[in-house]
């Protein structure tokens, strides 16, 4: 037999789609009627539907951000990599987590204080209106479609494995049913409803996460070291060189690029900032990030031992030959150990990640789109609350629909690849933008258009002529190149990320683009005055709270 | 969907506008100490913490053999450079919440109140 039948059979022996479907069909119903329930205590106010009337707690919001952050990418993508890649796919976690430390000690507080909806308020707040929250909205629409395309291509990869739906229509129905379902969610909940899936999917996450780390560890007779040397033995040589850096990196600079997109990235990505605004004040958003750090930290130690017991319980050939592929390790595992039962646990919570994932990206995605380019563009901000919400919810059901045709279209990619990208265009014209505006007194609309629409340019260029989209040998394994164009080559930049050069670049540009116009539009002294007070001191913000 | 008598939503209230000097409150040496003592402490640290991150990366892919030098059983010298930045992120995000919770939320807090009572 060869290993292909084989990782076939042992899936279609363990995998029975009927009590998949039933376990996530029961999630499915728990979770909407949660979000009926919540949603009856909204009012119509555009703050209810976008911030949930910033009433969750510091706690609260913390496991719904790590909810929001572990997605599909962290807990399949990660495992993945690390069953098959090893070393360089610890890489993805350690970088994900460092990265929070941006958010903790540089953003997330300052932006409570001073915006209110989206990252177009931050910059609004001492710029002009209308251009520099059009750029906001661009890059947080560019940002959530990246980001959403890999959530969406894991849902693909993920249905091939759990139902045995092989045929590329019947793919593209489950995919369609997830992204009807996302919409729902948005719909009839907002952002507390969204808010309350995550949590509940956060929780889900990690304590299905920590058993089967536990029970890997239980197998290994709680040995770390003899994990490792398992993992190393059963690969044979694929997996002989696991524990070491360079088996997915083979160039040294594209390693480096990736480790700053993921670092720089996270305070960076639209739908966490938004999160920020559903806590009160300051404090509670700290205490969020500090909950966040805790829950995300564990949970990267976990797949640490998940993606080390797949290449020694599963082992790497019959992950990469998987329908799924590398996305499919943690599943399989799951199978391994618990059977059936566990495997549809299991694969209920990747789905329910993708769900939560996917509903607050979109809620980012139209809250940016009703708020900034709707009301304060083409409204002149004089569009009624109510007016703004049904152009949310309108948009809420275009990025579903988008949605579920990118995820039809990106089927089969690998996620943590997919996730990086959407790191490296976040990193590039989003955290240079909004560290200037936080911090440089001088920083003004045209510096806050050059690095938003400069880095977005610039990284998208990168992205279209790197290996990623065309190119890449052909793998004699798969038969398949690893681009995401086969039988085309039209590369010419070298690395897989771009970030090493587009983030730099993106901070020159708004540094470059400051200086330049400064002369006819300097910088308003007085704004910025009133913004540093704001965002260091929570006058007002904490007012409106406790009255 | 509304009912008729809601309290009015936190954000909809929305900071009153235009009721203070900026400039004056900025300039207040309260203020610029605030000011100081927050950008005295992220500023360093976060080099700090870059600088750690970035020495990881660098050594993973510029000296993979010094990173395979086994340390305990099978754990190398990579792997445990990993797990510290584990570590080093918990014990940032600690450090970092009990400064603002002495140094910087105090001196805060009056600040506001001061301004909001005028």
């Amino acid at each position: 037999m060869t290993t292909i039948e084989l990782a076939q059979t042992r899936i279609q022996d363990t995998t029975n789609p009927l009590l998949n479907i039933a376990i996530f069909g029961v999630f499915v119903v728990i979770t909407l009627a949660i979000v009926v329930r919540v949603s009856r205590q909204k009012s119509s106010a555009a703050g209810d539907f976008y911030t949930a009337g910033s009433a969750f707690s510091g706690r609260q919001n913390g496991i719904a951000i790590s909810g929001d952050y572990l997605s599909a990418a962290s807990f399949l993508g990660i495992a993945g990599a690390i069953a098959l890649y090893g070393y360089d796919g610890f890489l993805y976690s350690i970088g994900f987590l460092v990265a929070w430390l941006v958010a903790l000690l540089l953003v997330a507080e300052l932006l409570r204080n001073t915006g209110k909806y989206t990252m177009g308020d931050v910059l609004a707040f001492r710029m002009r209106q209308k251009p520099v929250r059009a750029a906001a909205a661009t890059s947080t629409l560019v940002v959530s479609f990246f980001y959403l395309l890999a959530q969406m291509a894991g849902a693909g990869g993920l249905v091939a494995l759990l139902l045995n739906v092989t045929s590329g229509f019947g793919q593209a129905v489950v995919i369609a049913i997830v992204g009807v379902l996302m919409i729902a969610y948005v719909l009839i909940g907002g952002m507390r409803g969204t808010t309350w899936v995550q949590i509940i999917k956060a929780v889900l996450l990690i304590a299905g996460a920590l058993v089967m780390t536990v029970w890997v560890l239980a197998l290994a007779g709680f040995n770390f070291s003899a994990l490792l040397g398992d993992a190393v033995a059963e690969g044979g040589a694929a997996s002989a060189k696991l524990l070491q850096p360079g088996n997915q990196y083979k160039n040294p600079i594209d390693f480096i690029s990736l480790g700053l997109a993921l670092v720089l990235g996270t305070a960076g990505l639209p739908h966490i900032l938004m999160r920020f605004y559903t806590v009160p004040t300051a404090q509670e958003a700290r205490r969020s990030v500090t909950w966040a750090v805790g829950l995300i930290g564990v949970f990267y130690l976990f797949t640490l031992v998940l993606g080390y017991g797949a290449a020694w319980l599963v082992g790497p050939e019959t992950i990469s030959k998987a329908p799924g592929g590398q996305n499919s390790a943690a599943p399989l595992l799951a199978a391994e150990l618990g059977g059936t039962l566990l495997l549809g646990i299991i694969a209920a919570v990747a789905f329910a990640t993708i769900l939560a994932v996917v509903a607050g990206l979109t809620i980012t995605a139209s809250a940016s789109f009703a708020h900034d380019i709707y009301t304060n563009v083409l409204k002149n901000g004089e569009a009624s609350p109510k007016d703004e919400v049904r152009v949310a919810r309108l948009t809420a059901v275009v990025i579903g629909v988008v949605a579920i045709i990118g995820g039809i279209l990106a089927n089969g990619q690998n996620i943590a690849f997919l996730v990086a990208l959407a790191f490296a265009v976040a990193a590039s014209a989003n955290l240079p933008t909004i560290l200037y505006s936080l911090f440089w007194k001088n920083f003004n609309t045209g510096g806050a258009q050059w690095s938003i629409y400069g880095g977005l340019v610039v990284t998208i260029v990168l992205i279209i002529f790197s290996p990623v989209v065309s190119g890449k040998p052909v793998s004699p394994t798969t038969g398949k190149s690893a681009s995401m164009l086969q039988g085309v080559d039209f590369h010419w930049f070298p690395l897989d990320n771009p970030g090493i050069i587009s983030i730099p670049v993106s901070f020159l540009l708004g540094y470059l683009g400051t200086v330049l116009t400064s002369k006819k539009d300097p910088a308003d002294k007085l704004k910025y005055a009133e913004m540093e007070v704001r965002s260091l001191t929570g006058v007002g913000v904490e007012k409106a709270v406790h009255h | 969907m509304s009912a008729p008598l809601e309290k009015p939503d936190a954000s909809e209230v929305g900071p009153p506008t235009g009721s203070h000097d900026w400039e004056k409150a900025q300039a207040e040496p309260e203020f610029q100490e605030l000011r100081r003592r927050l950008r005295n402490f992220v500023f360093p640290v976060s080099a700090l913490f870059l600088v750690w991150y970035l020495l990881f990366v660098v050594l993973s892919v510029y000296a993979p053999a010094f990173m395979s030098i086994k340390v305990i059983g099978n754990v190398n010298l990579g792997l445990l450079f990993g797990l510290l930045q584990f570590v080093s992120t918990f014990a940032i995000t600690w450090w970092y919440v009990r400064f603002a919770n002495k140094r910087f939320d105090p001196l805060a807090a009056k600040i506001r109140e001061e301004l909001e009572q005028q």
